[in-house]
């Protein structure tokens, strides 16, 4: 029988929302597979918590815990990832397509001696399952084969539902594995806090760009009022005016909310490729010729400073 | 210190890339190629250690058909040292890329490696990972700083990745979900840059002169013992699925009524 290793990513013992997408990606995967078996790792300290959490989704769960995996480094993780895919004669990991997914799944490969495929957005086929992905900034999707006998995915949240949860609980199992001699050191860590949603996660996203001149209060305002995620294109973050964990592209967040609202964005392809995933998009910006309209299915030309807070006069109404 | 950076060559990301009607590649008839801004960045860092560092010495590596030495150039326009060309014509993936270059790194035996977190071709953000496991050496991937890319710090050219004051480590501040995490690794390392860890500089004229005269190395993944039979394989390009068409409303009332009554989106 074979068996999908879904590998969970989690902070101070609480699981992040995208494991969630990877173990629904995996549930897929196994069904395509003919009925493989799901497991999930998880390597931290204090763990129990997460261990029974994530037992209601998956078959077994192997659960590293002790002080040497809290703030494991990618090296460190590796060791649990490959030790736990070779006890369960995994043919297939998976992770989640974040930083730390990203960080971490090609060091399982190349110990593994597999071939990965990543930031996957759908799979294809039963029995043999190839994968689908992005290229040139999603100018391209590519169907691509995993030739090795083990394969590693790391597949992009916003394109895999969550998981639902299995009929019965799974088995919670302590899971022994080396932490070697790590030459990295995690020093700290400066968390952004913030107490709209997560951009990610986020139902609707309110973004802006170049056009607010730094200026991002009309755009939190209406952010706060749909209790929505503040977004920012490239040129936003590297200007400094707002921080760089909220810029929106290819080479930022990926986001697929239910309604993105682009303000005084331009839309260069790097930034439509982070949000064209979106349900409904609104493009508001002064140049008519602006290529975010392309994309957008609302466009309304005008100031953003003005038709920002109109808007959120209105949604307000609204609720 | 002895630093390697690697560049490739890529379709310009201002290009208009256009699926293949067969569907096996994009048309590359018309495509300007340039170097991967990723590794500009990588570059551009290692330029900035060097100087900080003396004395030290910059290699551009690159895997990639003949052409891929006119980004090897620009490297060394912009001022690295020395240049090396793996030649290898046709598309390969990104783990023989990554065994070609644990060849070359084992004969050159750098303390540094910098690389771009991934290429804007096929956008795959492995390379340098697969390369630190090949290696068994220390990784920080997607290596940013706390200053703003308007800041002094970078206008004053200071490095953002830290060489400790033993030399036996770097610290980097990582980009990463949710804030930015401080890593210590021991050298040799690999680093691989994001967006924000600097502005890469332009050669100037007399510098890209020069650069003609900087010796180009040439090396076979045959003869360095790789096999580049891909694990991964690319069976069919496809346009990404297009947005049907939207429509322009006059006023905010207007978008309102479109998001609440039709949409339901607010």
């Amino acid at each position: 029988m074979a068996t999908v290793l879904v590998i969970a990513e989690q902070v101070k013992g609480q699981l992040k929302k995208a494991t969630f997408h990877a173990l629904g990606a995996g549930r897929d995967l196994a069904k395509r597979l003919g009925g493989a078996e799901l497991h999930v790792l998880v390597a931290g300290a204090n763990l129990g918590e997460a261990a029974k959490q994530l037992a209601e989704y998956a078959g077994t769960v192997h659960v590293v815990d002790g002080a040497a995996f809290e703030h494991a480094v990618a090296e460190t993780n590796a060791l649990a990832a490959v030790a736990a895919a070779k006890a369960t004669s995994a043919s297939h990991v998976v992770l989640a397509a974040t930083t730390w997914g990203k960080d971490l799944a090609p060091r399982i490969a190349a110990r593994l001696g597999a071939g990965i495929a990543s930031d996957v957005l759908a799979l294809v086929g039963e029995g043999t399952v190839h994968f689908k992905r992005a290229m040139w900034a999603g100018n391209a999707v590519a169907t691509v084969e995993v030739t090795t006998p083990i394969k590693v995915v790391t597949v992009r949240p916003t394109e895999f539902a969550p998981a639902e949860k299995a009929a019965a609980a799974g088995a919670v199992q302590a899971f022994a594995a080396d932490a070697g001699a790590a030459k990295t050191k995690f020093v700290s860590f400066a968390e952004v806090k913030s107490a709209r949603p997560e951009l990610a996660d986020a139902r609707v996203v309110i973004a802006g760009g170049r056009g607010t001149k730094g200026d991002f209060k009309p755009i939190e305002a209406l952010a706060d009022t749909l209790g929505g995620a503040v977004g920012a294109s490239r040129a936003v973050c590297d200007a400094g005016w707002q921080p760089n964990d909220l810029q929106v592209g290819q080479t930022g967040k990926v986001v697929a909310p239910q309604l993105y609202v682009a303000a005084g964005i331009s839309g260069a392809i790097q930034h439509l490729a982070g949000m064209k995933g979106s349900k409904v998009i609104v493009a508001i910006n002064k140049d008519p010729e602006a290529p975010i309209f392309q994309v957008a299915d609302y466009g309304l030309v005008a100031d953003l400073f003005k038709a920002l807070p109109e808007l959120t006069d209105a949604a307000a109404k609204l609720k | 210190m002895k630093i390697l950076v690697t560049i490739k060559r890529v379709e310009d990301y201002e290009s208009k890339i256009k699926v293949k009607p067969d569907g096996t590649w994009i048309v590359t008839d018309g495509v300007n190629y340039r170097a991967n801004p990723f590794d500009e960045i990588a570059v551009e860092e290692a330029l900035r250690l060097r100087d900080a560092n003396m004395p030290s010495e910059v290699i551009a590596v690159s895997v990639g058909s003949e052409l891929s030495v006119n980004e090897i150039r620009s490297a060394l326009a912009m001022g690295a040292d020395k240049g090396i060309l793996v030649k290898q014509a046709g598309w390969v993936d990104s783990d023989a890329v990554a065994r070609c270059l644990q060849k070359v790194i084992e004969r050159e035996k750098p303390d540094l490696v910098l690389m771009g977190k991934q290429a804007v071709d096929v956008d795959d953000n492995v390379t340098g990972q697969l390369l630190a496991e090949y290696l068994g050496w220390g990784q920080a991937t997607f290596a940013s700083k706390h200053e703003s890319l308007e800041s002094a710090e970078e206008k004053a050219k200071k490095p953002g990745v830290k060489l400790a004051a033993d030399k036996a480590s770097v610290e980097v501040i990582r980009e990463i979900d949710g804030g930015l995490e401080t890593l210590s690794v021991k050298l040799p390392a690999i680093v691989t840059v994001d967006l924000r860890l600097n502005v890469p500089r332009y050669a100037s004229l007399p510098n890209i002169m020069k650069a003609k005269k900087k010796p180009v190395e040439e090396l076979d993944p045959k003869a360095l013992g790789v096999d580049v039979t891909p694990k991964v394989k690319v069976l069919k390009v496809e346009p990404p699925p297009a947005r049907a068409a939207g429509i322009k409303v006059p006023d905010v009332a207007a978008l309102v009524q479109k998001l609440h009554s039709d949409a339901k989106v607010i």
